[in-house]
């Protein structure tokens, strides 16, 4: 296990983060910090908050109140609010990562499965082409894509392949920071399967800290350590994620848990 | 030489919220340690909170008071009050668990289920690997079983997997629940004389047997859980 300093600090502090739309609750009051190598799982029902929540972390959305702080690579704290429009762009091109439920909405379906892995590295400033198509190539066998699609363009991959793919494009800058929405929603479950193995690998080896939107418990159990459960916009239960799993305390908690079907 | 493992005062209950919110009593004020190099076996009928004892041992179930002293890098931590990633590095590194069924993962093969517990704590994987090969040939699982995930293995397959995984690593503190209940007669005895070189390493172990004769062949005591029953308790 790597001891180096930088593991011995969280990675983002967020205090009591606040979003309204308008007179709508999106989410109140969410307070917690995420450590490097951690995996945060955030579950709860569609409307619970878990989007605007993620969404708010992300600086996709700006709070309504509160703060996230992000420990930069230089090590300096920085409120990501306060950061300018350039700023926040370069961090999450490089230093985050975020796959969505859609990957149509994570990828440019018109240009060739390379060059989307291969353009995250041009963000950073890799210009020799060589070598983007190499680490391109590379990443693309880590997620599983077979070397002769790297000139397909992902509108003629299947579901499972560009979830995959958006996963590849996201990790190949190093972030250490990753946020998912629903990254096995709407595949099948052989699918799922296959992509959950996949992340579950690559979070371990690459000790990335991630925070993943899931309705599925089952994800949550199999890729986090530990969970945020949320209901109506609050944070309702808290803890690692076997524990809240096998001994819920709250009534919504207990109802989740015990609405998981057995097979 | 220091407790290994210290409970003391530990209560729990369960509250149904989907029943009304009856409270279930599991125990109460349970009190026990154990010490390196010692086998403390759980006793009494089912449903006496032995499982839960374990559980909450190893922080699955939280407890509504007292405390769970563990031994943890030379300090006393006390895992009932310990935040998840404490928890986490407790079990990376000081308590190990044996659970009776397997948690299977897709696609990931039986060596490697058995292997993970030491490359999370930095081994190298080829060494990880070899041992994992060691054990699993120890306890005889066949050789064409080992790269398949086990999730369509038998009951008596999985477990010797499960068992394997949690005898790889050297965490002071091992817990056993009903490690043997699947197993035939020659498995039952290579998993007792591994307990047997867990204890001369000088392991704390506490566990659930059903299995008299493995029971009668581990125990250094007996502890009777129905001591711990809310009801008895003054």
């Amino acid at each position: 296990m790597s001891q180096d300093m930088s593991m011995q600090e969280p990675l983002l502090k967020v205090d009591n983060l606040t979003k309204y739309y308008g007179s709508r609750l999106g989410c109140a009051d969410v307070s917690f910090e995420l450590w490097p190598g951690e995996v945060l799982a955030i579950v709860g029902e569609s409307g619970s908050g878990k989007t605007t929540l993620l969404n708010s972390l992300s600086a996709t959305l700006e709070p309504t109140s509160g703060q996230t702080h992000y420990r930069m690579r230089d090590g300096a704290w920085r409120n990501i609010y306060d950061l300018s429009e350039a700023e926040r762009r370069f961090l999450v091109r490089t230093d985050w990562g975020f796959v969505h439920q859609n990957p149509a909405d994570g990828l440019r379906m018109t240009v060739s499965a390379g060059a989307n892995v291969g353009e995250r590295l041009m963000a950073v400033g890799d210009r020799h082409y060589g070598h983007i198509r190499e680490t391109a190539l590379d990443w693309l066998g880590r997620v599983e894509i077979a070397a002769d699609r790297i000139d397909d363009q992902p509108r003629s991959f299947s579901g499972g392949m560009r979830q995959r793919l958006q996963i590849a494009r996201n990790l190949v800058t190093g972030p250490r920071l990753v946020f998912m929405d629903e990254p096995t929603g709407g595949l099948d479950v052989s699918v799922q399967a296959r992509l959950l193995d996949l992340l579950r690998g690559l979070v371990g080896e690459l000790g990335l800290a991630a925070i993943v939107v899931t309705h599925d418990l089952a994800v949550a159990r199999l890729l986090s350590h530990r969970m945020m459960v949320m209901k109506d916009g609050h944070v309702i239960e808290a803890g690692l994620t076997d524990r809240v799993l096998d001994d819920p305390r709250e009534p919504y908690t207990q109802l989740l848990v015990s609405s998981i079907l057995q097979v | 030489m220091m407790t290994a493992l210290t409970v003391k005062n530990l209560s729990k209950t369960f509250t149904m919220h989907l029943r009304d919110g009856v409270v279930l009593p599991v125990v109460e004020n349970v009190n026990f340690h154990v010490q390196p190099g010692e086998c403390v076996v759980l006793g009494g009928p089912s449903g006496a909170g032995k499982s839960s004892i374990l559980k909450m041992v190893y922080g699955n179930y939280g407890v509504d008071a007292g405390s769970i002293v563990i031994q943890h890098h030379g300090a006393a931590v006390d895992l009932a009050t310990a935040d998840p990633r404490t928890v986490l590095t407790l079990r990376r590194d000081s308590i190990g668990y044996v659970s009776q069924f397997l948690r299977t993962v897709p696609r990931v093969s039986a060596l490697d289920v058995v292997a993970e517990p030491l490359v999370i704590r930095g081994v190298d994987k080829g060494e990880a690997q070899d041992r994992a090969r060691a054990l699993l040939a120890r306890l005889n699982l066949p050789e064409r079983l080992w790269s398949l995930p086990p999730a369509t293995f038998s009951g008596g397959e999985q477990q010797r997997v499960n068992i394997a995984r949690g005898f790889i690593t050297d965490h002071p503190v091992l817990l056993l629940d009903e490690p043997t209940a699947s197993l035939d007669a020659t498995n039952r005895a290579v998993v007792v004389a591994m307990i047997g070189e867990k204890k001369a390493q000088g392991v704390a172990l506490l566990g659930i047997f059903h299995d008299e004769e493995v029971r009668e062949a581990v125990a250094d005591r007996i502890l009777d859980v129905t001591a711990f029953a809310p009801e008895l308790a003054a």
